[in-house]
Protein backbone atom coordinates (compact mmCIF):
# COMPACT_ATOMS: atom_id res chain seq x y z
CA UNK A 1 0.00 0.00 0.00
CA UNK A 2 1.26 3.20 -1.01
CA UNK A 3 0.70 6.80 0.11
CA UNK A 4 -1.57 7.69 -3.42
CA UNK A 5 -3.77 4.44 -2.60
CA UNK A 6 -4.31 5.97 1.05
CA UNK A 7 -5.37 9.34 0.26
CA UNK A 8 -7.55 8.19 -2.85
CA UNK A 9 -9.05 5.70 -0.29
CA UNK A 10 -9.53 8.35 2.47
CA UNK A 11 -12.16 10.26 0.17
CA UNK A 12 -13.50 7.90 -1.65
CA UNK A 13 -14.04 4.99 1.39
CA UNK A 14 -16.18 7.42 3.34
CA UNK A 15 -17.97 9.00 0.39
CA UNK A 16 -19.10 5.01 -0.63
CA UNK A 17 -20.01 4.45 2.77
CA UNK A 18 -22.24 7.54 3.36
CA UNK A 19 -24.01 6.74 -0.10
CA UNK A 20 -24.94 3.09 0.97
CA UNK A 21 -26.39 4.41 4.15
CA UNK A 22 -28.64 6.93 2.42
CA UNK A 23 -29.94 4.35 0.27
CA UNK A 24 -30.29 1.81 2.86
CA UNK A 25 -32.05 4.59 4.91
CA UNK A 26 -34.64 5.32 2.14
CA UNK A 27 -35.06 1.88 1.26
CA UNK A 28 -38.74 1.53 2.70
CA UNK A 29 -39.48 4.01 0.54
CA UNK A 30 -38.47 2.46 -2.68
CA UNK A 31 -39.20 -1.14 -2.45
CA UNK A 32 -42.25 -3.43 -1.04
CA UNK A 33 -42.42 -4.27 2.64
CA UNK A 34 -41.52 -8.13 1.43
CA UNK A 35 -38.20 -6.72 0.27
CA UNK A 36 -37.52 -4.97 3.13
CA UNK A 37 -38.00 -7.88 5.00
CA UNK A 38 -35.36 -9.68 3.05
CA UNK A 39 -32.89 -6.96 3.50
CA UNK A 40 -34.03 -7.46 7.52
CA UNK A 41 -33.17 -10.90 7.11
CA UNK A 42 -30.01 -9.93 5.55
CA UNK A 43 -29.02 -7.41 8.08
CA UNK A 44 -29.48 -9.85 11.26
CA UNK A 45 -26.41 -12.01 9.18
CA UNK A 46 -24.23 -9.70 8.94
CA UNK A 47 -24.85 -8.40 12.04
CA UNK A 48 -23.98 -12.39 13.16
CA UNK A 49 -21.05 -12.72 10.93
CA UNK A 50 -19.37 -9.20 11.81
CA UNK A 51 -19.60 -10.06 15.68
CA UNK A 52 -18.16 -13.43 14.71
CA UNK A 53 -15.70 -11.79 13.30
CA UNK A 54 -14.69 -9.36 15.60
CA UNK A 55 -13.24 -11.98 18.53
CA UNK A 56 -12.60 -14.81 16.07
CA UNK A 57 -10.68 -13.43 13.23
CA UNK A 58 -7.57 -11.99 14.86
CA UNK A 59 -7.48 -14.44 17.84
CA UNK A 60 -8.09 -17.79 15.76
CA UNK A 61 -10.10 -18.69 18.57
CA UNK A 62 -13.40 -20.63 16.78
CA UNK A 63 -16.51 -19.96 18.72
CA UNK A 64 -19.35 -21.89 17.55
CA UNK A 65 -21.51 -20.48 20.46
CA UNK A 66 -23.06 -17.43 18.24
CA UNK A 67 -26.58 -19.77 18.52
CA UNK A 68 -26.11 -19.39 21.76
CA UNK A 69 -25.83 -15.44 22.48
CA UNK A 70 -28.40 -14.85 19.67
CA UNK A 71 -31.07 -17.45 21.22
CA UNK A 72 -30.15 -15.25 24.82
CA UNK A 73 -31.27 -12.37 22.67
CA UNK A 74 -34.45 -14.03 21.15
CA UNK A 75 -35.66 -15.24 24.63
CA UNK A 76 -35.26 -11.71 26.05
CA UNK A 77 -37.23 -10.48 23.83
CA UNK A 78 -40.02 -13.76 24.14
CA UNK A 79 -40.23 -12.46 28.01
CA UNK A 80 -39.77 -8.79 28.12
CA UNK A 81 -41.11 -7.86 24.74
CA UNK A 82 -44.24 -10.96 25.46
CA UNK A 83 -47.25 -10.64 23.27
CA UNK A 84 -48.99 -11.18 26.29
CA UNK A 85 -47.59 -7.69 27.65
CA UNK A 86 -44.55 -6.02 27.10
CA UNK A 87 -42.52 -5.05 29.96
CA UNK A 88 -39.78 -2.41 28.51
CA UNK A 89 -39.62 -0.45 25.30
CA UNK A 90 -37.76 -2.45 22.79
CA UNK A 91 -34.70 -0.88 22.39
CA UNK A 92 -34.64 -1.06 26.28
CA UNK A 93 -35.17 -4.92 25.48
CA UNK A 94 -32.32 -4.97 23.19
CA UNK A 95 -29.63 -3.56 25.43
CA UNK A 96 -30.70 -5.69 28.39
CA UNK A 97 -30.72 -8.88 25.86
CA UNK A 98 -27.36 -7.70 24.62
CA UNK A 99 -26.26 -7.29 28.26
CA UNK A 100 -27.56 -10.57 29.00
CA UNK A 101 -25.26 -11.81 26.33
CA UNK A 102 -22.30 -9.78 27.70
CA UNK A 103 -22.45 -11.99 30.54
CA UNK A 104 -22.93 -14.62 29.73
CA UNK A 105 -19.93 -14.59 27.62
CA UNK A 106 -17.91 -13.42 30.52
CA UNK A 107 -18.66 -16.45 32.21
CA UNK A 108 -18.29 -18.93 29.39
CA UNK A 109 -14.98 -17.30 28.41
CA UNK A 110 -13.23 -17.74 31.83
CA UNK A 111 -14.17 -21.39 31.54
CA UNK A 112 -13.38 -21.85 27.93
CA UNK A 113 -11.05 -19.21 27.17
CA UNK A 114 -8.37 -21.44 28.74
CA UNK A 115 -9.38 -24.36 25.74
CA UNK A 116 -7.35 -23.75 22.98
CA UNK A 117 -7.93 -24.69 18.89
CA UNK A 118 -10.02 -27.65 18.43
CA UNK A 119 -11.62 -27.85 22.37
CA UNK A 120 -12.53 -24.50 22.58
CA UNK A 121 -14.78 -24.83 19.48
CA UNK A 122 -16.51 -28.05 20.65
CA UNK A 123 -16.71 -26.51 24.10
CA UNK A 124 -18.53 -23.43 23.20
CA UNK A 125 -20.93 -26.08 20.64
CA UNK A 126 -21.56 -27.40 23.83
CA UNK A 127 -22.88 -24.67 25.49
CA UNK A 128 -25.59 -24.04 22.68
CA UNK A 129 -26.71 -27.42 22.46
CA UNK A 130 -26.78 -27.56 26.24
CA UNK A 131 -28.85 -24.20 26.57
CA UNK A 132 -31.00 -25.95 23.94
CA UNK A 133 -31.86 -28.61 26.07
CA UNK A 134 -32.07 -26.71 29.50
CA UNK A 135 -34.31 -24.13 28.08
CA UNK A 136 -36.30 -27.26 26.72
CA UNK A 137 -36.82 -28.64 30.01
CA UNK A 138 -37.10 -25.49 31.90
CA UNK A 139 -40.04 -24.30 29.51
CA UNK A 140 -42.05 -27.77 29.65
CA UNK A 141 -41.07 -29.13 33.39
CA UNK A 142 -41.11 -25.35 34.99
CA UNK A 143 -43.45 -22.97 33.13
CA UNK A 144 -45.49 -26.00 31.71
CA UNK A 145 -45.27 -24.52 28.40
CA UNK A 146 -42.85 -24.50 25.35
CA UNK A 147 -42.68 -21.60 23.35
CA UNK A 148 -43.96 -18.12 23.76
CA UNK A 149 -45.25 -15.19 21.27
CA UNK A 150 -43.30 -12.46 20.71
CA UNK A 151 -45.40 -8.93 20.45
CA UNK A 152 -45.79 -7.45 16.94
CA UNK A 153 -43.55 -4.84 15.77
CA UNK A 154 -43.84 -2.86 12.07
CA UNK A 155 -41.48 -4.02 9.20
CA UNK A 156 -40.22 -1.04 9.05
CA UNK A 157 -39.23 -0.37 12.44
CA UNK A 158 -37.27 -3.63 12.75
CA UNK A 159 -35.50 -3.11 9.25
CA UNK A 160 -34.43 0.79 10.81
CA UNK A 161 -33.55 -0.87 14.24
CA UNK A 162 -31.71 -4.02 12.04
CA UNK A 163 -29.54 -0.97 10.40
CA UNK A 164 -28.71 0.98 13.46
CA UNK A 165 -27.28 -2.36 15.33
CA UNK A 166 -25.49 -3.15 12.01
CA UNK A 167 -23.92 0.04 11.90
CA UNK A 168 -22.58 -0.07 15.19
CA UNK A 169 -21.38 -3.10 15.14
CA UNK A 170 -19.49 -2.18 11.63
CA UNK A 171 -18.31 1.33 13.61
CA UNK A 172 -17.51 -1.28 16.81
CA UNK A 173 -15.61 -4.04 14.80
CA UNK A 174 -13.22 -0.93 12.85
CA UNK A 175 -12.62 0.74 16.11
CA UNK A 176 -10.95 -2.57 17.86
CA UNK A 177 -9.29 -3.51 14.41
CA UNK A 178 -7.47 0.15 14.43
CA UNK A 179 -6.56 0.19 18.16
CA UNK A 180 -4.16 -1.28 20.22
CA UNK A 181 -5.98 -3.83 21.77
CA UNK A 182 -6.80 -4.85 17.56
CA UNK A 183 -2.99 -5.24 17.64
CA UNK A 184 -2.77 -7.20 20.58
CA UNK A 185 -5.55 -9.83 19.77
CA UNK A 186 -3.67 -10.48 16.11
CA UNK A 187 -0.58 -11.04 18.53
CA UNK A 188 -3.09 -14.10 20.74
CA UNK A 189 -3.83 -14.96 17.30
CA UNK A 190 -0.07 -15.84 16.47
CA UNK A 191 1.93 -16.68 19.25
CA UNK A 192 -0.63 -15.95 22.46
CA UNK A 193 2.85 -16.22 24.83
CA UNK A 194 4.76 -14.08 23.40
CA UNK A 195 1.90 -11.89 23.84
CA UNK A 196 1.31 -12.09 27.07
CA UNK A 197 5.18 -12.11 27.47
CA UNK A 198 5.06 -8.46 25.93
CA UNK A 199 2.56 -7.56 28.76
CA UNK A 200 -0.80 -8.02 26.85
CA UNK A 201 -3.34 -9.32 29.42
CA UNK A 202 -4.34 -12.02 27.24
CA UNK A 203 -6.92 -13.67 29.09
CA UNK A 204 -8.90 -10.36 30.16
CA UNK A 205 -8.68 -9.01 26.44
CA UNK A 206 -9.96 -12.55 24.71
CA UNK A 207 -12.87 -12.46 27.41
CA UNK A 208 -13.65 -8.88 26.75
CA UNK A 209 -13.80 -9.42 23.55
CA UNK A 210 -15.58 -12.45 23.64
CA UNK A 211 -18.45 -10.44 25.66
CA UNK A 212 -18.12 -7.24 22.89
CA UNK A 213 -19.23 -9.88 19.79
CA UNK A 214 -21.75 -11.39 22.15
CA UNK A 215 -23.31 -8.32 22.94
CA UNK A 216 -24.18 -7.98 19.31
CA UNK A 217 -25.37 -11.30 18.94
CA UNK A 218 -27.78 -10.75 22.11
CA UNK A 219 -28.89 -7.62 20.72
CA UNK A 220 -29.42 -8.85 16.88
CA UNK A 221 -31.41 -11.67 18.44
CA UNK A 222 -33.56 -9.52 20.79
CA UNK A 223 -34.64 -7.20 17.39
CA UNK A 224 -34.98 -10.65 15.70
CA UNK A 225 -37.89 -11.39 18.29
CA UNK A 226 -40.72 -9.64 16.79
CA UNK A 227 -39.76 -10.61 13.43
CA UNK A 228 -39.99 -14.59 13.72
CA UNK A 229 -43.26 -14.14 16.46
CA UNK A 230 -42.89 -17.42 18.06
CA UNK A 231 -39.76 -18.05 20.12
CA UNK A 232 -39.07 -21.94 21.75
CA UNK A 233 -35.76 -23.45 22.00
CA UNK A 234 -34.95 -25.06 19.17
CA UNK A 235 -35.87 -22.17 17.04
CA UNK A 236 -33.74 -20.20 19.28
CA UNK A 237 -31.00 -22.16 19.70
CA UNK A 238 -30.60 -23.42 15.98
CA UNK A 239 -27.66 -24.56 15.03
CA UNK A 240 -28.19 -22.45 11.80
CA UNK A 241 -27.54 -19.28 13.40
CA UNK A 242 -24.10 -20.84 14.95
CA UNK A 243 -22.83 -22.16 11.62
CA UNK A 244 -24.15 -19.91 8.95
CA UNK A 245 -21.94 -16.56 10.02
CA UNK A 246 -18.75 -18.67 9.99
CA UNK A 247 -19.79 -20.01 6.53
CA UNK A 248 -20.87 -15.99 5.40
CA UNK A 249 -17.45 -14.76 7.09
CA UNK A 250 -15.53 -17.56 5.24
CA UNK A 251 -17.40 -16.48 2.11
CA UNK A 252 -16.79 -13.11 1.82
CA UNK A 253 -13.51 -13.03 3.32
CA UNK A 254 -12.50 -11.58 7.04
CA UNK A 255 -9.25 -9.80 5.67
CA UNK A 256 -11.30 -6.77 5.63
CA UNK A 257 -14.48 -5.37 7.35
CA UNK A 258 -16.73 -5.38 4.59
CA UNK A 259 -15.98 -9.14 3.96
CA UNK A 260 -18.32 -11.00 6.09
CA UNK A 261 -21.09 -7.86 4.96
CA UNK A 262 -20.51 -9.19 1.38
CA UNK A 263 -20.53 -12.99 2.52
CA UNK A 264 -23.82 -12.51 4.87
CA UNK A 265 -25.37 -10.33 2.31
CA UNK A 266 -24.87 -12.64 -1.26
CA UNK A 267 -24.53 -15.62 0.82
CA UNK A 268 -28.26 -15.14 2.92
CA UNK A 269 -29.61 -14.36 -0.76
CA UNK A 270 -28.69 -17.09 -2.65
CA UNK A 271 -29.68 -19.24 0.50
CA UNK A 272 -33.25 -17.26 0.82
CA UNK A 273 -33.44 -17.28 -3.23
CA UNK A 274 -32.63 -21.34 -3.65
CA UNK A 275 -34.93 -21.72 -0.13
CA UNK A 276 -37.97 -20.50 -1.92
CA UNK A 277 -37.09 -21.18 -5.74
CA UNK A 278 -35.32 -24.96 -5.29
CA UNK A 279 -36.77 -26.12 -2.15
CA UNK A 280 -35.46 -29.47 -2.88
CA UNK A 281 -32.35 -28.58 -4.08
CA UNK A 282 -31.31 -26.01 -2.03
CA UNK A 283 -29.05 -28.37 0.42
CA UNK A 284 -27.04 -29.08 -2.87
CA UNK A 285 -26.71 -26.25 -5.04
CA UNK A 286 -25.96 -24.23 -1.46
CA UNK A 287 -23.08 -27.14 -0.79
CA UNK A 288 -21.31 -26.95 -4.08
CA UNK A 289 -21.27 -23.31 -4.19
CA UNK A 290 -19.30 -23.33 -0.79
CA UNK A 291 -16.82 -25.87 -1.68
CA UNK A 292 -16.54 -23.98 -4.79
CA UNK A 293 -15.96 -20.82 -2.84
CA UNK A 294 -13.37 -22.54 -0.42
CA UNK A 295 -11.71 -24.12 -3.21
CA UNK A 296 -11.54 -21.19 -5.41
CA UNK A 297 -12.07 -18.09 -3.08
CA UNK A 298 -9.57 -18.79 -0.21
CA UNK A 299 -9.29 -15.20 0.87
CA UNK A 300 -13.20 -14.95 0.15
CA UNK A 301 -15.08 -12.53 -2.40
CA UNK A 302 -13.48 -9.96 -0.19
CA UNK A 303 -10.23 -11.17 -1.35
CA UNK A 304 -11.09 -11.35 -4.99
CA UNK A 305 -11.74 -7.80 -4.95
CA UNK A 306 -8.24 -7.04 -3.03
CA UNK A 307 -7.21 -8.88 -6.01
CA UNK A 308 -8.77 -7.20 -9.03
CA UNK A 309 -7.67 -3.48 -6.88
CA UNK A 310 -4.42 -4.69 -7.25
CA UNK A 311 -4.83 -5.42 -10.86
CA UNK A 312 -6.76 -2.38 -11.54
CA UNK A 313 -4.13 -0.43 -9.56
CA UNK A 314 -1.45 -1.55 -11.98
CA UNK A 315 -3.30 -1.30 -14.87
CA UNK A 316 -3.64 2.30 -13.89
CA UNK A 317 0.24 2.89 -12.96
CA UNK A 318 0.92 1.09 -16.58
CA UNK A 319 -1.70 3.50 -18.73
CA UNK A 320 -0.07 6.44 -16.48
CA UNK A 321 3.34 5.82 -16.81
CA UNK A 322 3.15 3.61 -20.29
CA UNK A 323 5.83 1.71 -18.80
CA UNK A 324 5.51 -1.84 -17.72
CA UNK A 325 3.17 -3.09 -14.60
CA UNK A 326 4.82 -2.86 -11.44
CA UNK A 327 4.46 -6.93 -10.03
CA UNK A 328 2.87 -5.85 -6.28
CA UNK A 329 4.58 -8.27 -4.13
CA UNK A 330 1.05 -9.21 -2.64
CA UNK A 331 -0.59 -9.97 -5.71
CA UNK B 1 23.60 -4.51 43.65
CA UNK B 2 21.18 -7.20 42.38
CA UNK B 3 18.40 -6.83 40.18
CA UNK B 4 17.38 -10.07 40.20
CA UNK B 5 17.81 -12.53 43.00
CA UNK B 6 16.31 -15.96 43.15
CA UNK B 7 16.72 -18.61 46.10
CA UNK B 8 15.81 -22.25 46.09
CA UNK B 9 14.68 -21.58 43.02
CA UNK B 10 12.96 -25.35 42.06
CA UNK B 11 10.66 -26.70 39.51
CA UNK B 12 9.55 -30.52 38.67
CA UNK B 13 8.17 -32.07 35.62
CA UNK B 14 6.70 -35.28 37.00
CA UNK B 15 8.95 -36.52 38.74
CA UNK B 16 12.39 -34.50 36.95
CA UNK B 17 13.74 -31.52 38.37
CA UNK B 18 14.43 -29.55 35.88
CA UNK B 19 15.43 -27.01 37.98
CA UNK B 20 16.47 -27.71 41.57
CA UNK B 21 17.30 -25.90 44.61
CA UNK B 22 19.17 -23.12 42.31
CA UNK B 23 20.35 -19.92 43.94
CA UNK B 24 21.48 -17.10 41.71
CA UNK B 25 21.63 -13.46 41.29
CA UNK B 26 21.95 -11.11 38.45
CA UNK B 27 23.62 -7.56 38.99
CA UNK B 28 22.17 -4.21 37.86
CA UNK B 29 23.79 -3.33 34.97
CA UNK B 30 25.87 -6.61 34.07
CA UNK B 31 25.51 -8.74 31.07
CA UNK B 32 25.37 -12.41 33.19
CA UNK B 33 25.53 -15.65 30.98
CA UNK B 34 23.66 -18.85 31.71
CA UNK B 35 25.44 -22.06 29.89
CA UNK B 36 25.08 -25.79 29.90
CA UNK B 37 24.86 -28.82 28.36
CA UNK B 38 21.00 -29.18 26.36
CA UNK B 39 18.26 -30.00 29.35
CA UNK B 40 20.34 -28.44 31.69
CA UNK B 41 17.29 -26.65 32.54
CA UNK B 42 18.40 -23.20 31.47
CA UNK B 43 15.09 -22.30 29.32
CA UNK B 44 13.28 -23.60 32.11
CA UNK B 45 14.94 -21.09 34.92
CA UNK B 46 14.00 -18.37 32.10
CA UNK B 47 10.31 -19.56 32.02
CA UNK B 48 9.99 -19.47 35.76
CA UNK B 49 11.50 -15.88 36.04
CA UNK B 50 9.14 -14.56 33.31
CA UNK B 51 6.33 -16.50 34.52
CA UNK B 52 5.63 -18.70 31.34
CA UNK B 53 5.29 -21.86 33.41
CA UNK B 54 3.78 -21.10 37.21
CA UNK B 55 6.60 -21.01 40.15
CA UNK B 56 5.56 -22.44 43.35
CA UNK B 57 9.00 -23.61 44.91
CA UNK B 58 11.71 -20.91 46.19
CA UNK B 59 11.91 -17.65 45.92
CA UNK B 60 13.07 -15.08 43.25
CA UNK B 61 12.96 -10.50 44.00
CA UNK B 62 13.20 -8.35 41.26
CA UNK B 63 13.89 -5.07 42.87
CA UNK B 64 12.09 -5.88 46.01
CA UNK B 65 9.17 -7.26 44.19
CA UNK B 66 8.13 -11.13 44.93
CA UNK B 67 8.17 -13.05 41.51
CA UNK B 68 5.43 -15.81 43.08
CA UNK B 69 2.74 -15.95 41.53
CA UNK B 70 3.04 -13.06 39.01
CA UNK B 71 1.41 -13.62 35.66
CA UNK B 72 3.74 -13.24 32.70
CA UNK B 73 1.74 -9.51 31.43
CA UNK B 74 2.81 -8.41 35.14
CA UNK B 75 6.21 -9.70 35.01
CA UNK B 76 6.98 -7.69 31.52
CA UNK B 77 5.41 -4.43 33.42
CA UNK B 78 7.76 -5.05 36.32
CA UNK B 79 10.49 -4.40 33.61
CA UNK B 80 11.95 -8.41 32.86
CA UNK B 81 11.37 -8.50 28.81
CA UNK B 82 12.74 -11.53 27.06
CA UNK B 83 13.04 -13.12 23.58
CA UNK B 84 12.64 -16.76 22.84
CA UNK B 85 14.52 -19.54 21.79
CA UNK B 86 12.45 -20.12 18.73
CA UNK B 87 11.96 -17.30 17.83
CA UNK B 88 7.71 -16.26 18.42
CA UNK B 89 7.09 -13.35 16.36
CA UNK B 90 3.85 -12.42 14.94
CA UNK B 91 4.50 -13.65 11.49
CA UNK B 92 1.51 -12.19 9.53
CA UNK B 93 1.84 -8.42 11.22
CA UNK B 94 4.68 -6.17 9.87
CA UNK B 95 8.06 -5.63 11.71
CA UNK B 96 6.30 -1.89 13.22
CA UNK B 97 3.23 -3.58 14.29
CA UNK B 98 5.30 -6.63 16.32
CA UNK B 99 7.65 -4.08 17.61
CA UNK B 100 4.05 -1.99 18.69
CA UNK B 101 2.88 -4.26 20.67
CA UNK B 102 5.65 -4.15 23.23
CA UNK B 103 5.65 -0.32 23.26
CA UNK B 104 1.97 -0.33 23.62
CA UNK B 105 1.36 -3.02 26.40
CA UNK B 106 5.07 -3.61 27.78
CA UNK B 107 4.83 -0.57 30.54
CA UNK B 108 2.72 -0.34 33.73
CA UNK B 109 1.15 3.18 32.39
CA UNK B 110 -1.07 3.56 29.64
CA UNK B 111 1.37 4.64 26.40
CA UNK B 112 -0.36 6.84 24.18
CA UNK B 113 -0.15 6.82 20.22
CA UNK B 114 2.44 8.88 19.66
CA UNK B 115 4.75 7.72 22.44
CA UNK B 116 4.45 4.38 21.30
CA UNK B 117 5.36 4.85 17.56
CA UNK B 118 8.25 6.95 19.06
CA UNK B 119 9.20 4.20 21.10
CA UNK B 120 8.79 1.65 18.44
CA UNK B 121 10.75 3.38 15.96
CA UNK B 122 13.69 4.22 17.97
CA UNK B 123 13.60 -0.06 18.89
CA UNK B 124 13.78 -0.79 15.43
CA UNK B 125 16.68 1.74 14.71
CA UNK B 126 18.37 1.00 17.45
CA UNK B 127 18.32 -2.71 16.48
CA UNK B 128 19.24 -2.09 12.95
CA UNK B 129 15.65 -2.98 11.52
CA UNK B 130 14.12 0.63 10.13
CA UNK B 131 14.15 0.18 6.54
CA UNK B 132 12.10 -3.17 6.92
CA UNK B 133 9.92 -2.39 9.29
CA UNK B 134 6.88 -2.26 6.91
CA UNK B 135 7.42 -5.46 5.76
CA UNK B 136 5.65 -8.60 7.43
CA UNK B 137 7.64 -10.11 9.81
CA UNK B 138 7.23 -13.36 8.12
CA UNK B 139 9.45 -12.58 5.38
CA UNK B 140 12.48 -11.65 7.10
CA UNK B 141 15.54 -13.75 7.29
CA UNK B 142 15.81 -16.03 11.00
CA UNK B 143 18.59 -13.11 12.26
CA UNK B 144 16.41 -10.16 11.29
CA UNK B 145 13.18 -12.18 12.98
CA UNK B 146 16.10 -12.61 16.27
CA UNK B 147 16.13 -8.85 15.85
CA UNK B 148 12.86 -8.16 15.67
CA UNK B 149 12.11 -9.85 19.10
CA UNK B 150 14.77 -8.09 20.59
CA UNK B 151 13.52 -4.72 19.64
CA UNK B 152 10.26 -5.94 20.73
CA UNK B 153 11.29 -6.86 23.71
CA UNK B 154 13.29 -3.38 24.37
CA UNK B 155 10.17 -1.42 23.05
CA UNK B 156 8.49 -2.50 26.64
CA UNK B 157 11.06 -0.56 28.07
CA UNK B 158 12.98 -3.29 30.59
CA UNK B 159 15.48 -3.05 33.07
CA UNK B 160 16.28 -6.72 32.72
CA UNK B 161 16.04 -7.95 29.07
CA UNK B 162 16.39 -12.07 29.16
CA UNK B 163 17.91 -13.25 26.01
CA UNK B 164 17.30 -17.25 24.98
CA UNK B 165 19.78 -18.12 22.30
CA UNK B 166 19.80 -14.90 20.57
CA UNK B 167 23.00 -16.58 18.54
CA UNK B 168 21.97 -19.81 17.92
CA UNK B 169 22.56 -20.67 14.21
CA UNK B 170 23.66 -18.02 13.24
CA UNK B 171 26.84 -16.91 10.83
CA UNK B 172 30.37 -15.83 12.18
CA UNK B 173 29.27 -12.51 10.61
CA UNK B 174 26.15 -12.43 12.55
CA UNK B 175 27.29 -13.50 16.32
CA UNK B 176 29.42 -10.16 16.03
CA UNK B 177 26.96 -8.55 15.28
CA UNK B 178 24.77 -9.80 17.99
CA UNK B 179 27.26 -9.55 20.69
CA UNK B 180 27.83 -5.54 19.68
CA UNK B 181 24.27 -5.64 19.88
CA UNK B 182 23.96 -7.11 22.88
CA UNK B 183 27.05 -4.57 24.40
CA UNK B 184 24.94 -1.25 23.34
CA UNK B 185 22.02 -3.08 25.18
CA UNK B 186 23.71 -3.39 28.48
CA UNK B 187 25.49 0.21 27.91
CA UNK B 188 22.08 1.62 27.71
CA UNK B 189 21.36 0.70 30.84
CA UNK B 190 19.54 -2.68 30.49
CA UNK B 191 20.56 -5.67 32.36
CA UNK B 192 21.72 -8.61 30.13
CA UNK B 193 20.73 -12.17 31.53
CA UNK B 194 21.78 -14.74 28.11
CA UNK B 195 21.56 -17.90 27.89
CA UNK B 196 23.64 -19.11 25.00
CA UNK B 197 25.54 -21.99 23.62
CA UNK B 198 28.15 -20.13 21.36
CA UNK B 199 31.52 -19.91 23.64
CA UNK B 200 33.32 -17.31 21.62
CA UNK B 201 29.92 -14.50 22.61
CA UNK B 202 29.43 -16.24 26.10
CA UNK B 203 32.95 -15.24 26.87
CA UNK B 204 33.42 -12.18 24.61
CA UNK B 205 30.85 -10.15 26.25
CA UNK B 206 29.72 -11.61 29.53
CA UNK B 207 31.40 -10.28 32.95
CA UNK B 208 30.08 -13.37 34.90
CA UNK B 209 28.90 -16.70 33.84
CA UNK B 210 26.49 -19.36 35.43
CA UNK B 211 26.59 -23.12 34.41
CA UNK B 212 23.60 -25.35 35.19
CA UNK B 213 23.65 -29.05 34.72
CA UNK B 214 20.94 -31.37 35.55
CA UNK B 215 19.05 -28.52 36.78
CA UNK B 216 21.63 -27.54 39.45
CA UNK B 217 24.06 -25.02 39.58
CA UNK B 218 27.45 -26.46 39.12
CA UNK B 219 29.71 -23.32 39.05
CA UNK B 220 29.36 -19.80 38.33
CA UNK B 221 32.43 -16.98 37.84
CA UNK B 222 34.38 -15.23 35.50
CA UNK B 223 34.48 -16.01 31.88
CA UNK B 224 38.28 -17.03 32.78
CA UNK B 225 37.21 -19.41 35.93
CA UNK B 226 34.95 -20.81 33.96
CA UNK B 227 36.77 -21.66 30.91
CA UNK B 228 39.32 -23.57 33.70
CA UNK B 229 37.18 -24.94 35.73
CA UNK B 230 36.95 -28.98 36.15
CA UNK B 231 33.62 -30.04 36.21
CA UNK B 232 32.78 -27.61 33.61
CA UNK B 233 35.24 -28.91 30.80
CA UNK B 234 34.06 -32.62 32.02
CA UNK B 235 30.29 -31.51 31.82
CA UNK B 236 30.03 -29.47 29.02
CA UNK B 237 33.05 -27.42 27.37
CA UNK B 238 35.15 -30.81 26.37
CA UNK B 239 39.12 -31.02 26.45
CA UNK B 240 39.40 -29.34 22.85
CA UNK B 241 37.57 -26.04 24.08
CA UNK B 242 40.10 -25.94 27.05
CA UNK B 243 42.87 -26.60 24.36
CA UNK B 244 41.67 -23.86 21.88
CA UNK B 245 41.17 -20.89 24.72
Amino acid sequence: MNITTLTSKRFLVPAVLLLVLVLLAIAPRLIGLDHINIMTDLIMWGVLAVSWVIFSAPTGYMSLATGGFFGIGLYTSAILYAREGVLLPLPACIVVGGLFSFCAALGIGAVTLRLRGIYFAMFTFGVVEFSNRFFNWFELEIMGARGRNVAVVDTATLYYIALIIVVAVMVTAYLIKRSRYGLALQGIGEHEEAAAHMGVDTTRLKILTFAISAFFMGAMGVATGPRVFYVDPTTAFNANYTFLPVLMALFGGMGQLYGPILGAVSFGYLRYYLITKVPYQYMLIFGITLVLVVVFLPQGVGGLIQRVQNRLGGLITKLRKGGPVEQHANT
Amino acid sequence: MPILEGQDVTKFFGGLAAVSHVDFHVDQGEILGLIGPNGAGKTTLFNLISAAIPFKSGEMRFKGHKLNGLKPHQICKLGVSRTFQETKVFANISVLQNVLVGAFFGTPTRVSAADAAREASQALEFVGLTAMSALPTKDLTMVNQKRTEVARALATKPELLLLDELMAGLTPAEVSEAMELVTRIRDKGITVFMVEHVMKAIIGICGRIMVLHHGEKIAEGTPQEIVANKKVIEIYLGEETRAGS
